[in-house]
């Protein structure tokens, strides 16, 4: 009895908050447009068929490669900064964790922002390169795929680190001890034992990294100059310039499906170990 | 016993303030308060408090970053705006959609004021529902040291020798609008096939452009790190004064000529005090403040009289000749905004 009072609040927020904004989201992607963009309450799939032409697939397609790239880099780094940090005795363990979550108390924007003053063409890396006289003319690391791929990394890398070190801190020492005894060599040791152990840390790390760098779009307007249209810029400017909510909401609609079964695959691999991030 | 009478007078304080935030007639018999909605950015410091002492009335003063959020929230209700200042072609979406209240101009004596040229156009004819604010063009903004020959076509956003050293606006009307220009048709079009060639000219053009910016060209071009950019024609003498190798130029083919208006919405409920506020604005002295301040040209013509004269002569600013001759206002594309929406996608993802 007691508890279902308490569970109150948390109905009224996944009321408010989750299933609401779900619901309007999907009536609006089903809704007809009138001439200046309002809603017209008669079924549709149009802005669905739509999203089938070739352009918007292109979009589709670019988002999730450059978000693929940056969550494989991102889990190519972050491993073994993890595993350095869950090896490392306690007291310089909690340090090592801070320095990685003291960015985070920035704002996202703000991080994003001093990335453009390091990368421009009077910014700090080619004063320095043009300084020792490596380069003469500026290196333009600004406005292109590139910077939006670091932008992500460098953003979303702690995603990753975290989840990946839980599971690797919690790892019984022991099984490790048990296959070097019965003569493992060291890489047989990482492939048979930590790695398989630490995959449920490693698969929300993936998620937790692939699905804010699918849906920004600050970063790939900030550092890739609006040369690219990911599918985050494409929904803003649904819902902004050309006033087409519908065709935005139905955009929102397939992105929330793809996370939804990114999610459940990674679910299977979740629930033995426990050591995502929720 | 303490705490009762404690809790009392926080709760009459509570009440006494809940009523101060009501509105009530004031001695000069205007209700006491209105809500004025505005561009960042877009209003001198100063103008509103004297506004407020002039006529007893409180100005609660709010700031959006596009026309669209400001539409969407007009649409939603919810806050009782009295004065807004929308863009031409969103003066003409709201007044279709019927989010605008007629002007009563027993009201607005200072409309006398307003440069005729610059009333009744199509957007808003006879200015039923609003009146020109500031105005401006767009136009392109160089470095001097970078671009040696005269700018005077918009062709040479599309010269190979400025690889890697153009900025365009990341905002597709005025982007496509120009491109337009450059080939010769209105920026209004509804020609699919016009708006697919200058789809090509962007793609063709891509290459050459360093990025696609809204905010970011300020730093950008002060700094020097490129040749040239599209800009606002306000912007652009503010960012030229920060750099004296900066200058602005608009191409013979023609441009956007822009307008921000005043309006009242019908979320008002107090269009006597919105109309007195509006009329405010329009004086001379005011308009003057404000366009000295902001750096867009006023569509106040006795305003302009008043400005410094470097101000006044600055043709970037009050172009020679007819201004309608080298502008064209635009027009809200209805039905056609989603194919502008399709084909800047395009261009993005090329």
């Amino acid at each position: 009895m007691k508890k279902t009072w308490l569970s109150i609040p948390y109905a009224i927020w996944a009321l408010l908050f989750s299933i609401a904004p779900i619901i309007i989201i999907t009536v609006y992607s089903f809704c007809k447009r009138s001439t200046y963009g309002g809603m017209i309450y008669e079924f549709t799939v149009d802005h669905y068929k739509q999203l089938l032409e070739p352009i918007y697939i292109n979009v589709f397609w670019r988002s999730l490669s450059l978000a693929a790239i940056s969550t494989i880099i991102c889990l190519i780094i972050a491993y073994p900064m993890a595993m350095i940090i869950a090896k490392s005795e306690a007291k310089r363990k909690n340090m090592l964790v801070m320095l990685f979550v003291i960015p985070l108390w920035t704002n996202f924007l703000l991080r994003t922002y001093a990335w453009m003053i390091i990368l421009r063409e009077q910014g700090i890396i080619n004063n320095i390169l043009i300084g020792l006289g490596i380069i003469d003319e500026p290196i333009k690391f600004l406005y292109n795929s590139g910077a939006v791929v670091l932008g992500m990394i460098y953003n979303f890398i702690p995603f990753m680190v975290l989840p990946i070190y839980s599971v690797l801190s919690k790892m019984d020492e022991s099984l490790i001890e048990a296959a070097k005894d019965l003569g493992a060599t060291s890489t047989q040791v990482f492939l048979k034992v930590t790695l398989p152990l630490s995959l449920p840390g490693v698969i929300s790390g993936l998620i937790m990294v692939f699905m804010p760098a699918v849906s920004t779009f600050i970063i790939s307007d900030l550092l890739g100059g609006g040369q690219t249209i990911l599918l985050g810029n494409l929904i803003q400017n649904q819902f902004s310039v050309a006033r087409n909510w519908q065709f935005g909401s139905a955009i929102s609609i397939i992105m929330m499906v793809f996370i939804l079964i990114s999610m459940m695959i990674s679910g299977k691999y979740k629930s033995e170990e426990g050591g995502g991030l929720w | 016993m303490k705490k009762i009478a404690l809790l009392l007078v926080v709760c009459m304080m509570v009440v006494s303030l809940s009523a101060c935030g009501k509105g009530e007639v004031n001695e000069q018999g205007y209700y006491n308060q209105i809500n004025v909605y505005n561009w960042g950015d877009y209003m001198a410091p100063g103008v509103i408090e004297d506004f407020e002492k002039e006529y007893g009335i409180k100005v609660n003063y709010e700031e959006y970053p596009t026309n669209e959020d400001m539409q969407a929230k007009i649409k939603q209700g919810g806050t009782e705006y009295d004065v807004i200042f929308p863009s031409e072609y969103m003066i003409e979406a709201m007044k279709k959609e019927g989010l605008l209240q007629e002007l009563d101009y027993n009201n607005l004596p200072n409309f006398k004021n307003i440069d005729d040229n610059l009333k009744d156009f199509t957007y808003d004819q006879k200015n039923k529902y609003s009146i020109p604010y500031l105005y401006g063009t767009m136009g392109i903004l160089y470095n001097k040291k970078k671009v040696k020959e005269p700018v005077d076509s918009w062709n040479i956003l599309w010269n190979e020798k400025y690889k890697g050293q153009i900025i365009m606006l990341d905002s597709p009307r005025d982007t496509i609008g120009i491109t337009l220009k450059k080939l010769g048709y209105s920026l209004n079009t509804k020609d699919i096939k016009e708006l697919e060639e200058a789809q090509k000219e962007l793609i063709k053009q891509k290459p050459l452009v360093k990025a696609y910016l809204v905010d970011e060209y300020r730093n950008i071009m002060i700094a020097g790190e490129a040749a040239m950019s599209l800009v606002w024609s306000g912007e652009a003498i503010r960012i030229a004064n920060e750099n004296e190798d900066l200058a602005y130029a608009i191409p013979n083919e023609g441009t956007n000529l822009w307008f921000d208006g005043m309006a009242i919405p019908t979320t008002s409920k107090h269009k006597r005090e919105a109309e007195l506020f509006i009329n405010y604005m329009m004086r001379p002295d005011v308009a003057k403040k404000t366009a000295e301040t902001i750096g867009y040209a006023t569509a106040n013509k006795e305003a302009v009289k008043l400005l410094p004269e470097e101000m006044r002569n600055n043709k970037g600013l009050y172009p020679d000749g007819d201004i309608l001759n080298e502008g064209e206002v635009f027009n809200d594309l209805g039905e056609f905004t989603t194919e502008y929406d399709r084909v800047w996608t395009e261009i993005k993802s090329y």
